[in-house]
């Protein structure tokens, strides 16, 4: 059993079929990236990874859990926008990855020092320890992500789920978040979903680049039948598969000519 | 060049400020001027010094038979009846307006109810509240109450409603349970508005208590203006509702300073 695992997942608002018969095997640790048509449902996708909503048919389960029927901690996101909250500074927004779990809400005491020291931890390994104390509203954008994914990894969630994170980003600022979310990734070795209409970036950050796209056409009805998962492209190794097959397999070398 | 760019300058922009009060100050003394050369008697606009006059005395003369300053007391009596009326209503709509806002079952139970509510006109209302509060203190804060927190509670629920969902659901992945996103995410991003509301709803609670005021009671400023029309004693009048402007003003700019300082976040911005 693989660690994310979608079986015949089908999504329709008011009727309208948006996602139809997606089948997906993910292994722990692989980095997804989802490209597709605007409009096509990837954004629906995540939605029913975060379990914000559940399909119509189907399910989709986490290292063979029970499908969740709410978000939870399990699984982190970070939107495009709106992913941090703008009335605690910087350094609370990080504490807040710890304190939301609590009772009340708050942390206190030396669970408070504690979370607070790892806050500035983290709040250096995402370059923003110098604005501690500003409101996220005082941030660049790119700051402002850093952020959001610094805020999610803190709640160490075993899937993080990316919806266009750096789409209102600037060229450049996009370059060294890819940078810096490569880097995050490997040093956790987390599972993550990212929906990018950027497909260098897809292939770029991705160890796979699923393709939503419609199968099924009405010229009648453009809007009856949903997209599904067309392509499941290997990305890595620079995007030519079966490069190292060879290590993984060496019985499927060919017979060295004239040994025979 | 447009009219849209033309932009005073400071001295400028501080004298067309004065301008309207300077103007209504003159116009009020050349019209009591001409009334009071024909009518030495005439009660209607009475002079500006005279006004100046009642207000000294009234401000510092206690009452002849009980020695009690009677503005001062009205001035008391009317803001309380206003600090519980409006406190009253601003928890009751903040309650109200958050649940409404979060829970999609109180959504569904009450938002059309408050909307039909608000729109019932308070006024009309009064003398029911006599019938059933009496004619004590209790009916004229219910009134404030029934006058304001429908329309605050509309509002503060369409305020919650408007933080987006991302919000929402990411405070859910950091294991935020429905209480701590009442009291972390929603609340202190709605408090900033609930004061603005509050300042907004200041106008029509002061209409609904000096109206409460004028029809039942024996202590107030809206039932000393009431009093005093009788004997036409506009000097009274006037220092009365110069003083209500006076009041409503500095509350007014208290809640500004305080939402000013309370939320910095709201001005923080690139
Ligand atoms: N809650 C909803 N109710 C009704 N229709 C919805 C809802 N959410 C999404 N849709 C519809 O589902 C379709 C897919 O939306 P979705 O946001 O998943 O697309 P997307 O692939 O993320 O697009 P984009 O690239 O523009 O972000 C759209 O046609 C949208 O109008
Ligand atoms: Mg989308």
């Amino acid at each position: 059993m693989s660690f994310v695992s979608v079986r015949d997942v089908w999504q329709a608002y008011d009727g309208r079929s948006i996602l139809e018969r997606v089948n997906v095997e993910v292994e722990e640790g692989e980095f997804i990236s989802i490209v597709g048509a605007s409009g096509c449902g990837k954004s629906t996708f995540l939605r029913m990874l975060l379990a914000e909503e559940v399909p119509v048919r189907g399910a989709i389960s986490i290292d063979g859990g029970a499908p969740a029927v709410e978000p939870g901690r399990e699984r982190g996101v970070v939107f495009q926008r709106y992913s941090v909250f703008p009335h605690m500074t910087v350094r609370e927004n990080i504490i807040a990855a710890e304190g939301f779990a609590k009772p009340s809400g708050w942390l206190f005491g030396s669970a408070r020092k504690a979370a607070r020291n790892r806050a500035d931890a983290m709040l250096v390994r995402i370059g923003l320890n110098h604005v501690a104390d500003q409101y996220p509203a005082s941030l660049s954008g790119g700051m402002q992500q850093r952020l959001a994914i610094g805020q999610a990894l803190t709640a160490k969630p075993r899937v993080l789920l990316l919806d266009e994170p750096f789409g209102a980003l600037d060229p450049g600022t996009r370059l060294q978040m890819h940078d810096f979310l490569t880097e995050l990734r490997a040093e956790t070795g987390m599972t993550v979903f990212m929906v990018t209409h950027d497909l260098a970036e897809g292939f770029k950050l991705g160890d796979r680049v699923l393709v939503f796209d419609k199968v099924r056409w009405d010229p009648m009805d453009p809007g009856l039948h949903g997209a599904t998962i067309t392509y499941d492209f290997d990305a890595r190794d620079g995007g030519v598969p079966f490069q190292h097959i060879l290590d993984r397999y060496p019985s499927l070398a060919p017979e060295p000519v004239g040994k025979a | 060049m447009r009219i849209i760019n033309h932009i005073p300058t400071r001295p400028t922009a501080v004298l067309l400020a004065a301008l309207p009060f300077v103007a209504v100050l003159v116009a009020y003394a050349i019209g009591s001027e001409i009334r009071l050369a024909e009518n030495p008697a005439d009660k209607l606009l009475p002079a500006p010094a005279q006004i100046g006059a009642t207000a000294l005395r009234l401000f510092t003369e206690g009452d002849r038979r009980t020695g009690e300053i009677l503005l001062w007391k009205d001035t008391w009596a009317s803001l309380m009846r206003l600090l519980f009326g409006v406190g009253i209503a601003a928890t009751v709509s903040l309650v109200l307006g958050m649940a409404i806002g979060l829970v999609p079952y109180v959504r569904r139970l009450m938002s059309g109810f408050v909307a039909v509510v608000s729109m019932v006109p308070p006024l009309a209302l009064l003398p029911i509240l006599f019938i059933v509060f009496g004619l004590g203190e209790v009916s004229k804060v219910v009134l404030i109450v029934i006058g304001i927190t429908p329309i605050m509670t509309r509002d503060l629920a369409q305020r919650v409603l408007d933080i987006p969902k991302e919000q929402i659901v990411k405070a859910q992945t950091l294991g935020a349970s429905s209480w701590v996103i009442v009291a972390r995410v929603a609340l202190p991003q709605v408090l900033p508005r609930l004061i603005a509301n509050i300042r907004l709803s200041l106008g029509s609670a002061w209409l609904f208590l000096i109206a409460a005021e004028a029809v039942a009671s024996d202590v107030g400023l809206g039932y000393r203006i009431f009093l005093v029309r009788r004997y036409l004693a506009m000097d009274v009048i006037l220092t009365y509702v110069l003083w209500i402007t006076a009041l409503a003003f500095v509350i007014d700019w208290a809640l500004k300073t305080i939402s000013r300082r309370a939320f910095p976040w709201l001005e923080a911005g690139l």
